[in-house]
Formats: C-alpha cells, structure tokens, sequence
C-alpha cells in the first residue's frame, strides 16, 4: 500500500515549496497553550509519558491516534478537567498565555471559563434552550440585565449557527433538539462565556454526516476568534477542519506538523501506518 | 510496529462462508428445537410462578386490609341516646348536669323505680355524657330553663350491644352484660331514642379509659409534631451528608469506614435508638419525657441513615456528563451540585425521605424507651408536651380489655394507613412536580 491511497480525498494539495513556507510561517505564530513533559498518571497507570506541544493562536490543532493513546487525557489536561478525577495525577507544565494552570495562583474555576469544552456526547442540561446558553454567563455574572444577556444568548446561538432553528422556542427544553443540534447547542454554551480556548473532545462522533458537516463548518467559521484543539477518530474530519495535526501513540506523542505534511509526508512510521489505515 | 500490520491482515482474510460451516446445521437439528421447547417452556413456568406470587400477595393483602376493615368499620359510628332535658337553673348553677340527664332518662322509663332498676340506667349513659351537656349550656347559656332534646353518648357497652357485639342467645353469665342493659337498651331502641352517628370523638379526643370518650386526637397531634422534629433535622442534615459524601470527599479509608458505618446504621433494630435517646437525651441532656421533642430526635437518627442512603442512590444516578457540562463552563463544585446535580436527583431524595418519614410514623419500639408509651389524655400543644403517637395508641388500645377498643384499635390501624397513604401520594405528586421542571 502507498502513502498515497491512505490520504483523505478532501485534502487539497499545494505545491509543496508553498507548504514549505507555509510551514515556516506556522512555527513562527505565537502559541496560546503550551505543554512541555507532561505525564499523566491514573493511579499507577501512566496515560501519558511525557508531551511537548505547542497550540497556536487562532487555529485548529486535531489530535488523532488509535483508541486509548491519550488524546483525551491530553485534552483534559488544558482545562484541568482531570482534576475530577479519582487518582489522577499531572506532572509537567502546561502554560495558557505563559502562566502555569497547574500553578498556584490559577483557579480551575476561571481557567474552564477561559478554556471551554466540548464533549463527546452531546450534554445539554436539561433546562431550556435559553437557559442552557445563559448559564455560563449568569454564573460568571457576564451580563448586567435581562438584555443584555438576550444579546449574549442571541449571540451565542447565531455563532453556533443554531438562531435560525431555535429563535421561536428558546423555552423548550435543550434535551428536546436534535443530537446534531444539541451538539450546537453545547457549543453555543461553551462559546458564550467567551473562552479563549475552546476542546473538543470528538465532537461529531455521536453524530451523523450532516450534522457533522454542520459542526466541522461551524469549527472553520470559529476558528477567526478561537484557539480549538480538536480531538477526532476520523482522519478525514482532522484533514478537513484543522490547520495542525499532533498524532498520539501510546501514551507518547509521536510527531505534530502542518496537518498538509501530516497527510502527505509523515516523518515517522507510525504515523504512517495510522493514516493509511493498517492499524488503529 | 509489525506486529500490527500481521494483525491487521489476519483480520482481512476471508473467513470461511456461513453456510458451510457446522453450526448451521446443528441450528436446524431436532435436539436444538428440542432444546428450544424446553427453554420456552422454563419461560413459561416462570412467569406462571412469577404471576401465583403476585396473586398470593394480592389475596393476602386483602385478607388483611379485609378484616382490619371489618372490624373497624363500625368504630367510625358512635351510639347516642335522645333525652328531653330540662336545663332546672338550680341544678345547673351546682353543675349537677349528671342529674338533669339522669331525670330525663328515668322519664323515659316511668315503671322504674327501685335503686338497682336505676342504677342499670345510669351505666346506659357515657361517663362523658354530663360534660357534654355542660359544653353545650357554656356555648349557649340561653338554654337554662329550658326543655331541650340532646343526644348524649350511650356507654361503650350500649353502644357494642347495638352494633352486635354481644351475643344475645347467649345467657347472662356468659354473655358479659346483664338482662337487665339489654332489656333497658332494646326499649330504647324501639322508642327510636337511640341511635348511631358518626363518630366525632374519635378523632377529636385524647385518649381515656372509657372506650366511647377515647380518641386518637392526640395521638395524630403527636405523631404530627414528632413527624415536625424528625423531618427538620433528618432531612436537611441528611441530604447535606449524602451531598458531601458522595459529591466532595475524597475516597479514602475514612469515608469507607463512614459508608459502611452508615450501611449498618441502617440495619439496627430501631429499639436500639430508643435505648440511645433514653441515655443520651434523657440522661444526659436532661430532656423531657414522653415528648415529642425527644421523640422526634430518636426517629432523626433512625431516619438519616435511610435518608443518606437512598439520596446518595439518586445522586449516583445523576449521570456524569450533566457533571462535566457545568464544570467544563466554570460552575464551581458546588454551583454543579446546586444548580444541576441536585435538582435532578431531589425525586429520589424526596422518594427516600418520605419511605424514612413513613418508617418513623410507623414505629412504636424506640418511642416505649423514651416514655411516649404513657396513658395521656391531654392533646399535646407543644414540642415538650407529653405526647403518644398514633403506632404507641394502637398498640396501647390492643392491650385494653374493653371490647370496644378492639374496634378502635381497628380504626386506629385504618387511619394510620390513611395517613402512610396520604403520605406515600405526596411522595408521587412532589416527584411528578419535580420531573416537569426538568
């Protein structure tokens, strides 16, 4: 099998001098979040042996790799989310615009309103539709008034593309929409407390192809004033939405580049062998 | 990573097709249908034992509830007797009002005239008679000097004679009452001066000696304000435990240690909280007796762990997700727990609470050791009262020789149920209200 074959058909293929520069370009923009050596450890367990990644300002970094490799973990990692978890542990150094969020003077609180999550099920509350965007602003007292807050949950809605089919019954209960648009609908809820950095955890897995194409447009039109990391299983979701891919093994982190070069000129066997579909 | 490219192939190769293989044929053998006969019969004698259980359940409760009702149906009537009296104001100043009853009944049977004759009379009336007709001149003073028709309380005994609990065919040694009430009773009866009613005392009077005065009012008060007790420190302080434990603690030896503390807690036979409340309560703290304050606390204890247990249930059943929603916007902990865990899981809480509020309404064991097992007539006012409570009424009725309290005993048991289903109602409409908001 070559190379070739395994590359998603939607990638579109430039000159590779282009992607040269391009790549040059990549590594000189800032980075929002950055990760260096970071361990996770489940009890005894270690999940993740040590990663270094940088995510850049304004653009989508998917993490691929097979099943149990530590993509999510990682993901978790950005917003402290492991912190709920029973016996988990994190060694390293995870830094948002250069302040350690492990540190002391970072609370998990403020750090999950700057950092926001998407889940891999779609998890509205089970309160209305408005209530359900409103929720993160109210608790963060983002928005002084009743119009206010109409404004932010109006907002909100039309960002995650969702207005147009909820404005007349922003009353109904959030559980009584679509799966895809209850997927919309949480990111609408993450989106509306402005966070700076949005994770999502496969967003689109729980879903069917349109709705999914809904979701990876939306995360294109997001991507001018958001940071997202995106983890997937689908290669061809990661080829499509995101401008870098980091692929994940085992635990270990094995190479992060442009997602073009990923698809076409990945440096390492595995990530080879996972692209082209011969394990995984 | 050769490894996983051969396990890759080995997954791509062609197994062979289903058609050849053994398993199909041995599908269509005749020892598989009869194996399935055989499993479909199973199924069939199972849900046929399933269903005789159900309907052995069924019939038992009905023998239950069949005979409670039978015998207490007819507590809910009392037997009054019709008196012309007349309100002498001299009689009335003295408060002599059992005379002005006694003149009206003797009235009513002119050819009596000896002491013994007279003194069979006077049994017919309720000892409670004379207080209701005073009641009644202190509501309307008025009457004194009048001639008026009243309806007084028969005595217990008129009153079960009437309703058929003595044998009549039986003689007078055996019978239990003397020729002579029956007689006076059943001229009575056929000058239609006596006659059956509802039966208001019942649940207005405390209790009494006399069957016919004797009433569950205190009881109910009791039960109330003992109920009052437990709920406002069962409730609260059980949700928060349950909250704590299974939202906040960290899983360590400790609140093991704690969970299967609680776990046991709930399997103690409850005389034993009576026990603690009478040394710690009473002994130590100095509390009252027979009140319901002290009442309350014991059925507190009892009732948490049950109320701990059942919350942490539907706390567990909150699904996770809900959980990392709100945590992933930045609700704190507890604004996760307050603003969406705990709205979801409070009609399994509320489920739990009122099975615990029922259980301690039912119970009669740990009330004996802390004195609410007392023959009180008074109905309670306060927290620090003496109080009885509607289980310790019943049990302490089924103890009274007086044939008339084993119909009592009987309405009693009937009202109890009453409330426990009334309760058990609340329970379902408090869940439905709640599942709507959501």
């Amino acid at each position: 099998m070559s190379i070739k074959s395994g590359i998603p058909g939607q990638l579109k293929l430039r000159p590779r001098a282009d992607r040269q520069t391009d790549r040059a370009a990549a590594a000189a923009l800032p980075a929002k979040m950055t990760a260096r050596g970071v361990k996770v450890f489940y009890g005894a367990k270690q999940a993740l042996k040590g990663i270094d990644l940088d995510i850049q300002e304004n653009r989508v970094l998917a993490l691929i790799g097979p099943s149990g490799c530590g993509k999510s973990t990682f993901l978790r990692c950005l917003n402290r989310m492991n912190d709920t978890i029973e016996g988990c542990r994190v060694e390293g150094r995870i830094a948002l615009d250069g302040e350690d969020v492990y540190g002391k003077a970072v609370d998990a609180v403020q750090l999950r309103a700057r950092v926001g999550m998407v889940f891999q099920k779609p998890n509205p509350f089970p309160k209305s539709i408005y209530d359900n965007v409103a929720y993160g602003p109210r608790i963060h007292g983002l928005a002084s008034g009743r119009d206010e807050l109409d404004e932010v949950v109006q907002t909100s809605l039309k960002r995650a593309g969702l207005w147009a089919e909820v404005k007349d019954r922003l009353r109904e209960p959030g559980t009584s929409l679509s799966g895809g648009q209850q997927q919309r609908l949480c990111i609408a809820r993450a989106i509306a407390v402005s966070p700076e950095v949005i994770l999502m955890d496969e967003p689109c897995s729980a879903l069917d192809p349109i709705a999914t194409a809904h979701i990876e447009e939306l995360i294109d039109e997001l991507r001018a004033n958001y940071t997202i990391v995106i983890v997937t299983h689908n290669m061809q979701q990661a080829a499509r939405v995101s401008q870098r891919t980091a692929f994940f093994h085992l635990g270990e982190m094995v190479e992060c580049d442009d997602t073009e070069e990923i698809f076409t000129n990945p440096r390492d066997e595995r990530t080879q062998g996972y692209i082209t579909g011969r394990y995984g | 990573m050769t490894d996983l490219v051969e396990q890759d192939v080995a997954a791509v190769t062609p197994s062979p097709s289903p058609s050849s293989s053994p398993a199909k044929s041995r599908l269509r053998s005749e020892a598989f249908a009869r194996r399935l006969r055989a499993r479909h019969a199973a199924e069939r004698r199972f849900r046929l034992a399933g269903a005789a259980a159900v309907a052995l359940a069924a019939l038992i409760l009905v023998l239950l509830l069949g005979s409670i009702v039978a015998k207490g149906a007819s507590a809910f009537l009392e037997t009054r007797i019709r008196l012309e009296v007349t309100l002498d104001p001299a009689e009335v100043a003295d408060r002599n009002y059992t005379a002005l009853l006694r003149r009206a009944l003797y009235a009513q049977f002119p050819q009596v005239t000896d002491r013994a004759g007279r003194r069979v009379l006077n049994d017919l009336l309720s000892s409670g008679a004379p207080y209701e007709l005073e009641a009644m001149v202190a509501r309307d003073p008025a009457l004194v000097g009048t001639t008026r028709t009243v309806w007084v309380r028969a005595d217990d005994q008129i009153d079960q004679l009437v309703k058929g609990g003595y044998r009549r065919d039986l003689p007078e040694s055996e019978r239990g009452l003397s020729d002579a009430k029956v007689a006076a009773t059943d001229a009575l009866l056929a000058s239609g001066a006596l006659a059956q009613g509802f039966n208001t005392t019942l649940f207005t009077a405390g209790d009494s000696r006399e069957p016919e005065q004797a009433g569950i009012g205190g009881a109910i008060v009791g039960s109330l304000l003992t109920l009052l007790v437990t709920m406002a420190l069962s409730v609260p302080v059980g949700i928060s435990a349950a909250v704590y434990l299974e939202e906040f603690a960290p899983k360590n030896r400790w609140t093991d240690l704690i969970e299967v503390n609680i776990n046991n807690l709930a399997a103690v036979p409850s005389i034993i909280f009576g026990l603690l409340g009478l040394a710690v309560f009473l002994g130590f703290f100095g509390m009252p007796r027979s009140a319901p304050l002290v009442g309350g606390l014991v059925m507190a204890l009892m009732t948490l762990p049950v109320i701990i247990i059942a919350s942490r249930v539907a706390l567990k059943a909150v699904p996770p997700s809900i959980r990392e929603a709100a945590l992933g916007i930045g609700a704190s902990p507890l604004q996760t727990v307050l603003h969406h865990v705990l709205p979801l899981a409070m009609p399994g809480i509320l489920t739990g609470t009122i099975i615990g509020m029922a259980r301690a309404l039912g119970e009669t064991a740990p009330l004996l050791m802390i004195g609410m097992v007392a023959f009180i007539v008074d109905i309670p006012h306060g927290l620090t009262d003496s109080a009885t409570v509607l289980p310790v009424q019943i049990y302490m009725w089924a103890d009274s020789p007086e044939r008339a309290f084993t119909e009592r005993t009987s309405a009693a048991i009937l009202i109890l149920l009453g409330v426990l289903i009334l309760l058990n109602g609340a329970a379902v409409i408090l869940r439905k209200i709640f599942e709507r908001r959501w």
